[in-house]
């Protein structure tokens, strides 16, 4: 489950992948003279030392020492992250770091995902693999989120390098089956093939069929964003073929009998994805539920389950025998209820992600809280995602999760009324809350028992929670609940705002007061130019600036363009013949090594 | 003139109804706007309503937001921020006897690839032809389809080729046994449609 989230490794740094800045220290070490004995044995034990460093931020660091040891990082890395793939070139990479492994990299703003970007927009994987394809022959892992990605682009990535590995694409889109017939036939060390989330298109290719017939490497395969059906038969014998595989999560057209079937070839899983979880198209099989039950039975190593796309409930005790050991729940596409629940989640005492419908009420948060005390990560979704509908889950879930679940680390949580007590309780009984998203999906609603704003429960998250780097906020809120992000939000390295604010100061309180912020993303709220402003001295060290339906013009934002040379201001509009006036619906800016992108759409204009 | 009483009359004249354009289209303005691509004003209307209700007065937004919407949902686009895939998983639990999908294959001159969509998601032509577009990457004229570069055709239950949204949407998609998006020219001369 990767929905929005940054990978372990991901220490989210600025887009661009270091500073160009080096100073050369005084006088220590001469990477002009390699010949003298002790610079040398000097540049050998810091080049065997780096192989060890692996964390970027720390390698950007120590590039940054002198000369010789940016010259030592860029020669011994070999994970190329790239946090917007507009910051820098694939040539400066490239000329930068000879050695790349591992590759990945990020496109389009997160709210893309919410149809706010419109399509063609960019981030295009082609310039990239094109690149590589001839600087990196040895590349192995590819990791790509928010990119448009090609069917003509995986077969270059399938032909050029034969010692691939691991290709992860999340939220991507452009691609189809065809494509990946093509990773699945020319990539013969295939380890992990990942597709999460993605737009795949069906090209009617049994791209399944299409694996090594000799045995595979495979250990994860993740297909179930693929809404496409797959050939059962040639998955089977995929599996059965496939001794290293310990992840496998498929799409809603496996049945519960199929599943029965894969679960068998099998029994090593780690991770599994049900598939639909019901019997559609199986034929009619009394001991269906005895089979299910001996095959959940028998996976002594699974620890993470997610799938049930069309549940059929009457199964669902099946997988109980695993239920003590899971340590990672995905229930969000499925609706079951409080009483459906709780025989489910009473025996999961390790539970440490959680993703759940709103279907299961409060009464099914309690239950929550009851058992899983080592709860870190909780989603909750809604089952109704609109904003006039009834939502089952309130402060009172919200309330009972921060009571039971002090490991929280993580919460997301839609919703349709809240009140600031419950926000505050959570900030006390869960001070270690890394990310607080709080979605209360009527616009501007204030605590539904005070009428308050909800400034106050924001307010005690950020004071209260000092390890939080991710914020989300919502309902109705005033310049003050701004006022103590800015002054208390120290760590905020991502921050989402919708609705909200009364005016200017609310924004220019961010921008002064949270140094470490680095994603900003604003929809509908009554920010305007001279809170722009307010941003200048930090935007250089952010990876992207996203404000659309604020109070911005395009003078405002040609000012900030002219000011800042290395900043893309880049004002987006829906359609193309739109006039031009002075408004600006939607801003997007970020800093870039490289300038003005050249594949910009007609409906981008660059200021 | 019409009476509403139609409606459930065995007549049903509003399908035979004889017009200019998509049929159904009005009971279509009143639902969900489309997002991003068509129709622009009537969601940034909605943002504009919402925002000068927000600047006004801080105590009425809570009453205020609630009138916005009037006999229909004036839905924002992307809000609540959920991924649409998310959105479209969300049907009532299924009985095996409920329907099927309608699943139609649907190629687009000029690409290299189709796609199989299922009609049965789509409550009528506007949503239609917008996941049309969505898959495709392009945009559709939706009066009559003149000046568009594509047009989209399907292949009836007899073999013919007519363009999308000659006949009333029921019709449709129980005759409907694939979809072709024709180069604009092409699709001139399967019909009149101003």
């Amino acid at each position: 489950m990767s929905e929005d989230d940054e990978r372990a490794t991901d220490l989210s740094g600025g887009g661009i992948v270091s500073s160009n800045r080096t100073r050369c220290c005084g006088g220590s070490v001469a990477s002009d003279c390699p010949s003298q004995f002790p610079d040398q044995v000097l540049e050998n034990v810091l080049e065997n030392v780096l192989l060890f460093l692996t964390s970027r931020r720390e390698r950007n660091t120590v590039s940054l020492v002198c000369k010789s040891w940016y010259r030592l990082e860029k020669q011994t890395r070999s994970e190329l992250f790239i946090g917007n793939c507009y910051a820098v070139s694939p040539r400066r990479a490239i000329e930068r770091f000879q050695k790349i492994l591992s590759l990945v990299l990020k496109g389009k703003p997160r709210f893309a995902d919410f149809n706010l970007v419109p399509l063609n927009w960019g981030a295009h994987f082609t310039p990239w693999v094109t690149a590589m394809a001839e600087a990196y022959p040895w590349l192995e892992k590819v990791y790509l989120k928010r990119m448009s990605v090609t069917d003509e682009d995986l077969a270059l990535l399938a032909q050029s390098f034969p010692g691939f590995k691991e290709l992860v694409l999340v939220c991507c889109d452009g691609f189809g089956t065809s494509g990946l017939a093509l990773v699945a036939s020319k990539c013969r060390q295939l380890r992990v093939l990942d597709l999460i989330d993605d737009d795949v298109m069906d090209d009617e290719v049994d791209w399944i069929s299409c694996f090594p017939e000799t045995g595979t490497c495979l250990e994860s395969l993740i297909f179930d964003c693929v809404e496409c059906p797959v050939n059962f038969d040639a998955l089977e014998q995929l599996v059965a073929r496939s001794s290293s595989l310990r992840k496998l999560r498929l799409n809603r057209h496996v049945s519960i009998g199929q599943l029965h079937r894969l679960m068998v070839q099998a029994p090593q899983l780690t991770h599994l994805g049900t598939g639909s979880f019901s019997s559609a198209g199986d034929p009619a099989q009394g001991d269906q539920e005895l089979d299910l039950i001996s095959d959940f039975a028998a996976s002594k190593s699974l620890i993470c389950l997610s799938g049930f796309r069309d549940i059929l409930l009457d199964y669902l005790p099946a997988i109980h025998p695993v239920c003590a050991n899971l340590t990672s729940l995905n229930f969000s596409y499925a609706s079951i209820n409080a009483e459906q629940l709780k025989p489910v989640i009473c025996h999961c005492h390790k539970l440490q992600t959680f993703w759940v419908l709103d279907s299961v009420c409060d009464e099914g948060l309690q239950a929550v809280a009851a058992t899983c005390k080592d709860l870190r990560e909780l989603r909750v979704f809604p089952m109704n995602p609109s904003e006039d509908s009834d939502s089952p889950v309130s402060e009172v879930g919200l309330l009972a999760i921060s009571e039971g679940c002090r490991q929280l680390r993580s919460i997301l949580y839609f919703c349709q009324q809240m009140t600031n007590a419950a926000v505050v309780a959570m900030s006390k009984n869960c001070p270690d809350l890394v990310v607080f998203r709080l979605c209360i999906m009527g616009r501007h609603l204030p605590d539904h028992l005070t009428g308050q704003p909800m400034d106050e429960g924001f307010g005690a998250i950020v004071m209260n929670c000092n390890k939080l780097t991710r914020l989300a906020v919502s309902g109705l809120l005033t310049d003050k609940a701004f006022s103590y992000i800015g002054k208390y939000g120290k760590l905020v390295r991502t921050l989402s705002v919708a609705f909200a604010g009364d005016g200017d100061m609310g924004l220019r309180y961010v921008l002064e007061g949270c140094p470490k912020l680095q994603k900003l993303e604003i929809r509908d709220s009554p920010f305007g130019d001279s809170a722009l402003f307010s941003g200048l001295h930090h935007y250089y060290k952010m990876r992207f600036l996203w404000m659309s339906s604020c109070q911005l013009s395009r003078s405002g934002c040609k000012e900030i363009a002219q000011r800042m040379p290395r900043l893309v201001v880049e004002v987006i509009r829906d359609r193309v013949e739109e006039e031009m006036d002075d408004a600006v619906e939607k801003l997007y800016m970020y800093p870039s090594l490289e300038g003005p992108r050249d594949d910009a759409p007609k409906f981008v204009t660059i200021l | 003139m019409e009476s509403t009483v139609t409606y459930d009359s065995e007549l049903n004249l509003k399908a035979t109804e004889l017009r200019l354009g998509l049929p159904g289209r009005d009971e279509y303005e009143k639902q969900t706007p489309p997002i991003v691509r068509s129709n622009k004003r009537a969601s940034s209307d909605s943002a504009e309503e919402s925002r000068l209700k927000s600047n006004s007065s801080v105590s009425d937004a809570g009453n205020g937001d609630r009138e916005t919407a009037p006999a229909a949902k004036a839905q924002v686009v992307g809000w609540p921020p959920i991924r649409s895939y998310r959105k479209n998983n969300f049907q009532p639990k299924k009985t095996e006897s409920e329907s099927v999908g309608i699943y139609v294959k649907v190629s687009m001159d000029g690409a290299p690839y189709l796609r199989k969509i299922d009609l049965k998601v789509y409550q009528g032509y506007p949503e239609l032809l917008k996941a049309l577009e969505t898959m495709f990457k392009f945009t559709i004229e939706r009066e009559g389809y003149n000046g568009s570069e594509f047009a989209p055709t399907y292949e009836d239950k007899d073999g013919d080729w007519m363009l999308v949204g000659d006949v009333p949407w029921d019709m449709f998609i129980s005759s409907c046994k694939r979809l072709r998006i024709m180069k604009g020219s092409e699709a001139r001369g399967l019909g009149c449609s101003v």
